[in-house]
């Protein structure tokens, strides 16, 4: 703790701070543009001029920039001193020289970091009478539009969008007063990190495409904190509501899950809230065959007399859906009868995943724990496109090296620029495994590429390496040995390793090695984390709840049951439709899901279940935390969370069991007592009775417009507000509008601070957890005394045969989640599905790029056109965009060439 | 006991004085042009629609009674829907004051009465005149450099051509 004085008041700052970050930090209004709490400084806007003197005599003083100034204890600066006010004025009255007056038709407007800093610096009218400077735009895509009039040059974009999140095209050109942030030519942004643009840049130039088609200004939209449910990384976001329509989801900060940044996933992937496809009524498929709108009351009829004729019922819970509506399910069908949703190699796989993170045995990190790594080993994950905010914190790893090197050198690690140049290209160790190549393998140190079997093996030979008494792998391939050598030894010399695998590897032989080598670490004495990626917002939750056997999708359609219950899950988009007929043949389908689907058309009752946007549940991200969100549409019609269906249906069919399940806050206290291992849930967000000052959160801001007339037109009467029974949050402005704990934070702003750079205002400190800690509860802790269970089914070394291809999937960013890839913005974004060889491969098989070829897996003759990736493995076949289907991938297939005219 | 004397006396004096009341309707008091009365939308000297759609009249309105949405074409915003509740509507004037575009504007007409309150919701066709207003020669877009069409970057007022980024000259 270093004290300083700032116009004469005594401060204190952290050690490492910068002036700015001290006064941010403080609750001082000191300007700024360049700087950004998770990209430092460099110096570049001038706008944080402060005076510094150098003790009381001193009453000149000097001008120093906050953002570059270290404190020393008892430093004293100002900055309400008249001429640094005006200095601060004069820097914003030049930036605004080119500004083009567009703030009405800006989507900026109304939190503008700009705009508010602007007018915190006084700078009201405008003197240059001169001639402004304009530029084109570019057409960047479907996510984002750029108007480059508006620059002010921060830098802000580039040095996110390039140093911090790797990517290329994006960059600055021409010089002096001519600079221009965009792309060499027009064209989409590659990076899946774009839309952080829109928040990170401190105006207009990069806004957000979806939102503007639907626009709205921040002010007038309901906000609510929710969980992003598009991967299991679960990053916080606010959404945002008006007029019953989902807006937009932007970031909301949590230290300890995604920061500062979403990847266009979930930032633009809530397009299906809005679609067409919604299931908005109860519908009953009458005997015509011709599928009726039932009332709720009859509908919830239908289901008990269906619950009560069937003899057998089986329910098939949802990754997807939260924990109280799988509780729900569980409790109804029993857990006997309770299926995961997911298909046969998946669900294995979640469970050694959840059996591996809940034993206790190792550290599970925390994204924030994984960004400060520094040394990882990332094995068969394709982590960009699997879990692209996760593969984010896993970018900044190789930055220790070269921070620790600048921090010897007494560098402070918030001077960006300086750390950059002093670091160089050094790097701290990224090893990569996996069968193609990865959005992250331009840092890693010479990446592997390898069948899912040789990657696991090298990670148990890597565990074999640093502990002697882990299982041995027999006959390694020197190269590979040499590899698992240094590996070993770049892991052993970290302080902080990490390692990441991931359901996405696909093969239950290479999460066993990761957790090996972790556990070998573990036992060594390092501080080492783990981090197993899942594929869906809840599917740790999912896995955690189910009783530990053999249950799969297809073991529920074995079991023959008369009644079949699926929750916010289309098994018909996993399973064929001939094989889903007949497993269904005889059985009654009830459907409890947000939109229309392969299965909503064969079911005899469809409920409208909320989707994330409508109802309020609890998710348990990868990393086993559980997390809340809430809903920004309060009226939802006749959708309502599924648990609610499904205890409706209970108590109508005479199920004791759901006496009491009336508020959300009864349902997780029941599912506290009945799973020990959730017994935390109830902690995850305050109740519903929780009040600050008598008064429940406003969920609207307090300058929510068009109150009286947003509905005139079809009613002159005001409706009356819904009042939840489920959250402490009332559907107005009316209620609470100051700071609320960091679980119900709805709207980030604060007096002054319109933008989401008001962060500061509901941080302890920078960069620091959110005031009052960080939301979620962590459900799996690292136990003392677990002991390491070496896994040892080492598998054999891959072998390429002569008819037959090792398929492995290749995961995409966009399209293969289903939620997300029924909103528009994604759907321009998904590449269609193929399958992938290397160019020998390729020609073995006589085909070249784009010719179709008939792919024989698990028994279905699947059609896809020919991609040529020359770093594939010989004999390995990657197959992209079909992990919709429950395919058990990697697997041995059958492919050929088909002939052209069967397309 | 004076003061009152003097008041009556002041009293006593307006009965020959001419009458400020007048026989409304047959004749109609003069209102000045900035009078609060009834609301319009004005369009732009070029026949457009002036409304940009930036919600300000909305915010800055104390009683909550304008909605809208914005919609756009070509970088031109225009509101898809602007509805003004003039059964709430206080006649305060913020909407005006705040507008960037001189899009709304109250105008000295008050005779807006109804039997039905319904018949109080007045959308955009209701509100839209054809002319400009108070303002004759105000054209957001002249100012503003956002191109539209028929307006292309760098042909706003006081704006120079683009930068051309491929130019090393300085």
């Amino acid at each position: 703790m270093t004290n300083f004085i700032v116009d004469g008041r005594v401060l204190t700052a952290k050690a490492g701070e910068n002036l700015l970050q001290a006064c941010l930090g403080a609750g001082l209004d000191l300007p700024y543009f360049c700087w950004h709490p998770a990209l430092g400084s460099v110096g570049a806007c001038r706008q944080c001029a402060v005076r510094q003197y150098d003790g009381v005599e001193d009453t000149t003083g000097r001008l120093v920039m906050a953002c570059m100034t270290p404190i020393a204890e008892g430093a004293r600066f100002s900055i309400t001193d008249p001429a640094t006010a005006a200095f601060r004025a004069g820097i914003i009255e030049w930036l605004m020289v080119n500004h083009p007056h567009d703030c009405p038709v800006c989507e900026e407007g109304g939190e503008c970091h700009l705009q508010d800093m602007t007018v915190m610096t006084g700078h009201a009218y405008r003197r240059y009478r001169f001639t402004k400077r304009t530029h084109r735009n570019q057409d960047l895509g479907p996510f984002i539009k750029h108007e480059m009039n508006r620059c002010i040059a921060c830098y802000r974009c580039v040095r996110f969008y390039r140093d911090y999140a790797g990517g290329r095209d994006l960059d600055v050109f021409g010089s002096h007063d001519h600079v221009y942030f965009g792309r060499h030519d027009d064209g989409t942004l590659e990076s899946e990190f774009s839309g952080n643009l829109v928040e990170v840049c401190p105006t207009g130039v990069f806004t957000d495409k979806p939102f503007s088609a639907h626009y709205a200004r921040k002010w007038d939209m309901r906000g609510a904190p929710s969980i992003c449910a598009h991967c299991g990384v679960g990053c916080n976001t606010i959404a945002n509501e008006r007029a019953g329509q989902l807006r937009r989801v932007v970031n909301r900060y949590s230290n300890a899950v995604n920061g500062h940044f979403l990847c266009d996933r979930g930032r633009f992937g809530y397009g299906f809230v809005n679609a067409s496809e919604r299931v908005r009524v109860a519908t009953v498929r009458g005997t015509d065959g011709e599928r009726v709108e039932v009332e709720r009351e009859a509908a919830v009829a239908r289901f008990a007399e269906m619950l009560r004729g069937a003899a057998m019922v089986v329910g098939i819970g949802s990754p997807r859906a939260s924990l109280e509506s799988n509780f729900a399910l569980r409790t109804l069908v029993g857990a006997a009868h309770f299926y995961p949703g997911v298909g046969a190699r998946e669900a294995a796989l979640l469970r050694l995943v959840a059996d591996s993170l809940a034993s206790g045995a190792v550290h599970v990190a925390s994204l924030r724990e994984a960004e400060h790594a520094d040394a990882v080993l990332l094995l068969g994950s394709d982590l960009p496109n699997a879990a692209p905010r996760a593969a984010l914190a896993v970018r900044q790893t190789v930055r220790a090296a070269g921070a620790a090197m600048a921090a010897s050198a007494r560098i402070p690690a918030w001077h960006d620029l300086a750390v950059r140049n002093f670091a160089g290209e050094t790097r701290s160790p990224l090893f990569i495994a996996t069968p193609a190549a990865t959005r992250l393998d331009d840092i890693a140190q010479g990446p592997l590429r390898a069948a899912p079997v040789d990657i696991a093996r090298l990670g148990f030979a890597v565990a074999a390496r640093i502990d002697p008494t882990a299982p041995a792998v027999a006959d390694l391939a020197p190269e590979l040995d040499a590899l698992a050598a240094a590996i070993a030894q770049a892991l052993l010399a970290a302080e902080r390793p990490l390692v990441v695998s991931g359901v996405e590897a696909g093969e239950e032989s290479v999460i066993r090695a990761a957790v090996n080598v972790a556990v070998a670490l573990r036992g060594q004495g390092r501080n080492v984390g783990l981090m197993l990626n899942v594929p869906e917002c809840n599917s740790l939750g999912l896995a955690l709840m189910a009783e530990a056997d053999d249950r799969s999708l297809e073991t529920a359609l074995a079991a023959r049951a008369a009644l079949v219950i699926t929750l916010e899950t289309d098994i018909g988009r996993c399973v064929p439709g001939a094989r889903l007929d007949a497993a269904l043949a005889g059985a009654r389908l009830v459907v409890l899901d947000h939109s229309e689907g392969a299965t909503t058309r064969r079911a005899e009752l469809v409920l409208p279940a909320a989707s994330f946007a409508e109802a309020s549940g609890t998710l348990v991200n990868a990393e086993g935390r559980a997390q809340r969100f809430y809903p920004p549409i309060v009226t939802a019609g006749e959708g309502r969370e599924a648990w609610r269906w499904l205890a409706a249906a209970g108590r109508a069919a005479g199920r004791t069991n759901f006496s009491g399940w009336d508020t959300e806050d009864n349902v997780l206290a029941e599912i506290a007592r009945t799973v020990p291992r959730f017994a935390a849930v109830p902690d995850v967000a305050p109740p519903e009775g929780f009040r600050i000052k008598g008064l429940r959160i406003a969920s609207e801001p307090h300058r929510f417009s068009g109150r009286t007339a947003m509905d005139a037109a079809h009613d002159i009467r005001e409706p009356k507000p819904p009042v939840s029974a489920d959250s402490p949050f009332s559907a107005t402005m009316e209620g609470y509008q100051g700071k609320p704990p960091p679980a119900l934070l709805p709207l980030l702003r604060a007096p002054g601070w319109n933008s989401n750079q008001s962060l500061h205002r509901f941080q302890a400190e920078i960069e620091g957890p959110l005031t009052g800690g960080d939301p979620g509860v962590r459900l799996l802790e690292v136990r003392d005394g677990a002991a390491p269970d070496w896994h040892t089914a080492i598998p054999e070394a891959f072998a390429p045969r002569e008819d037959m291809w090792h398929a492995v999937m290749l995961p995409r960013v966009f399209g293969d989640e289903e939620q997300s890839a029924r909103a528009a913005p994604i759907r321009a974004r998904m590449t269609p599905a193929a399958i992938a060889l290397n160019a020998a491969d390729a020609a073995r098989l006589g085909a070249a790029a784009g010719r179709v070829i008939a792919c024989e897996i698990d028994g279905e003759i699947v059609l896809l056109p020919l991609e040529i990736r020359a770093e594939l493995p010989r004999g390995v076949a990657g197959v992209s965009g079909l992990a919709a289907m429950a395919y058990a991938l990697p697997s041995w297939i059958r492919i050929a060439a088909a002939s052209e005219v069967a397309l | 006991m004076l003061s009152v004397l003097v008041t009556l006396w002041g009293t006593f004096l307006h009965l020959f004085q001419r009458n400020v009341t007048v026989a409304y309707p047959e004749e109609m008091p003069y209102l000045a042009p900035r009078y609060r009365g009834r609301i319009v939308l004005t369009r732009d000297p070029d026949g457009e629609e002036r409304c940009v759609s930036c919600y300000l009249c909305a915010v800055a309105c104390p009683v909550d009674c304008i909605s809208l949405q914005k919609a756009e074409i070509e970088g031109r915003w225009y509101p898809e829907f602007f509805r003004i509740n003039f059964s709430r509507c206080i006649f305060c004037g913020f909407c005006e004051e705040a507008c960037p575009t001189y899009a709304i504007q109250l105008t000295p007409d008050f005779e807006m009465s109804e039997y039905d309150r319904r018949n109080l919701v007045y959308e955009k066709e209701d509100l839209l005149i054809s002319g400009t207003g108070k303002y004759p020669d105000y054209n957001f877009y002249r100012v503003s450099g956002a191109a539209i069409p028929g307006k292309d970057k760098g042909e706003a007022e006081r704006e120079r051509k683009p930068i051309d980024t491929r130019s090393l000259l300085p």
